[in-house]
């Protein structure tokens, strides 16, 4: 559905997109991870035609976001980081407008109006000025724009940064929901969000792709050896010392104290399965096995990797 | 294309009716237009309204920068032009229906003035052909004004700049009367047939020129190409 092939766009010396190039099936949704000032919405920009590659290019939907412009966008529904609107219109006065520049008769943006309404919550401010509304509201706002001709694409630029966690789980489902009908491509910087809504995700840096996956993928990829957390009730030193002493082992480390218990973590060679060895320690010694389960690199952590490693690691 | 257009001047008018500027300058100018109609008519004791329109036309040099200012410049600075420029809609369906918007709402202004030619319509026998001449010439003058406001509008995202552009330009262009006045020869001509003003004269004596409306509508259509290639270029940065 989208193609891009060795996108690059310089702002005068200054590559913001280096020679990127990746493809979205119909129907997934692929999340752009990255720093601020990665290329993440240049490149949207480019795909949504409000400027053009110095190098390279995009298709969507088969029409190339250059040359065909203006059918490109028509497959499109975007949502730029400032979710700009009109202050003055009220939301429902703003969706007209915006449905009749996409070619729906009135009847359709009625019904169009009220679905994408009711999938984003913004029933009830329909009617007021869009100026006095609050940013969640505007943000959803934004998203109903998006969604109101039920285009096969949707780019949407940080859809839930300015949320409150009811919000940004409700709008994540509605995101999530998309999926199969939609292809949609999602930027953030909210970690979690993107192992929790996107099938793919691509990390990119400084202009160019750090890497494109799946987030467990990604996240096991990451992960040179295995690691566990066990939280035991007892001397904190004998614990570690006995945890320690167990052959695959290759370090423990003290995670935080409960009210009576030890976390710890523990890395441990890659491959070897020492959960029933470590629980049978533990009980033996007689202290208290409170839980014990495998800890998985968190994403935070790839992204942090990947971003920081030298260039050429 | 004409649905589009349509659409987006819509948007227009309905935003000017909700701007306090609009609002503002439309009062301001009905109160001055009447003030002239009030000292001017009497003093003059002829139902004639070429003076009273010649003033309008004066004072619609310092509306036109002010209602223009924000058309284009404020879109660019509130990011609205981005989303514009992403939606199937064609740059010069969004400056076309901009402009009408604009003209829409100068003819709201040159309606609330109709009580002119009604009461000298009651109080005298004025010619009917210069006052249908003498408005029709405003509202050229007036949309040739808005065409060259639009434009200033679309070169930054500062709309007190905008505002100081179009004003600069339409001044120069109305001292280019007096100065073709000074010079004869070629420059002096050509200088009178770019006058702004000069145009306008006849149109209140009831002669309508065709020349003169070619001239305006010109000035129009250049500024209105102009302003698509320049919201065009935003997309080649």
């Amino acid at each position: 559905m989208i193609t891009v092939e060795h996108l690059t766009k310089y702002y005068g010396r200054i590559p913001a997109v280096d020679d990127i190039s990746f493809d979205v099936p119909k129907g997934e949704i692929l999340g752009f991870l990255g720093p601020n000032g990665a290329g993440k919405t240049t490149t949207m920009r480019i795909l949504t035609g409000y400027m053009p590659p110095t190098n390279g290019r995009a298709t969507v939907a088969g029409h190339d976001v250059f040359k065909e412009s203006l059918e490109a966008r028509r497959h499109i529904g975007y949502l730029p980081e400032t979710v700009p609107l009109y202050p003055e219109m009220t939301p429902k006065a703003y969706l007209n407008f915006m449905g009749k520049i996409r070619g729906l008769d009135g009847k359709t943006r009625r019904a169009r109006i009220d679905d994408v309404a009711e999938k984003c919550k913004i029933g009830d401010v329909l009617n007021r000025l869009i100026g006095k509304l609050s940013k969640g509201y505007r943000q959803r706002v934004g998203l109903a724009q998006a969604l109101l001709a039920d285009p096969e694409v949707l780019i949407l630029d940080e859809p839930t940064v300015g949320l409150d966690p009811r919000q940004i789980v409700e709008t994540r489902q509605v995101i999530r929901n998309l999926a199969g009908d939609h292809t949609v491509i999602l930027s953030t910087h909210i970690l979690p969000e993107v192992s929790v809504t996107c099938q793919r995700v691509i990390i990119i840096n400084r202009g160019k792709v750090a890497a494109i996956d799946t987030p467990e993928n990604l996240q096991r990829r990451m992960r040179g050896s295995d690691s566990l957390e066990i939280e035991v009730r007892g001397p904190a030193e004998a614990i570690h010392a006995a945890i320690q002493a167990i052959p695959q082992v290759i370090s423990v480390s003290g995670r935080g104290n409960g009210s009576e218990s030890h976390l710890f973590a523990v890395d441990c060679e890659a491959g070897s399965d020492i959960r029933e060895h470590i629980a049978s320690t533990v009980v033996q010694r007689g202290w208290g096995l409170r839980s014990l389960k495998p800890a998985s690199i968190s994403l935070e952590e790839v992204f942090v990797q990947l971003v920081t490693a030298e260039p050429g690691t | 294309m004409i649905r589009n257009i349509l659409a987006v001047a819509e948007r227009e008018v309905r935003s000017y009716f909700v701007s306090p500027v609009a609002w503002v300058v439309t009062a301001f100018m009905i109160c001055i237009w009447g003030f002239l109609f009030g000292i001017i008519i009497p003093q003059s004791r002829q139902a004639d309204l070429r003076p009273v329109l010649n003033n309008v036309s004066v004072t619609f040099l310092f509306a036109a920068p002010l209602l223009t200012m924000r058309l284009i410049a404020e879109e660019a600075r509130s990011g609205t032009l981005e989303l514009m420029l992403t939606q199937p809609l064609r740059e010069v369906e969004l400056v076309i229906g901009k402009y009408l918007g604009s003209v829409v709402f100068l003819v709201f202004m040159l309606v609330m003035t109709f009580y002119f030619p009604f009461l000298l319509q009651i109080f005298g026998s004025p010619d009917r052909g210069p006052m249908v001449g003498g408005y029709l010439g405003v509202l050229l003058q007036g949309m040739a004004f808005l065409s060259i406001g639009l434009m200033a509008s679309s070169l930054t995202q500062n709309q007190i700049i905008a505002a100081a552009v179009t004003l600069v330009i339409l001044l120069l262009l109305f001292l280019l009367d007096s100065l073709s006045r000074q010079f004869t020869g070629i420059v002096g001509q050509v200088a009178q047939y770019m006058s702004i003003t000069r145009r306008f004269e006849d149109m209140p004596r009831g002669v309508i020129d065709t020349k003169d409306v070619v001239f305006f509508l010109t000035v129009v259509l250049a500024c209105l190409f102009i302003t698509t290639q320049i919201v065009s270029a935003r997309r080649w940065r």
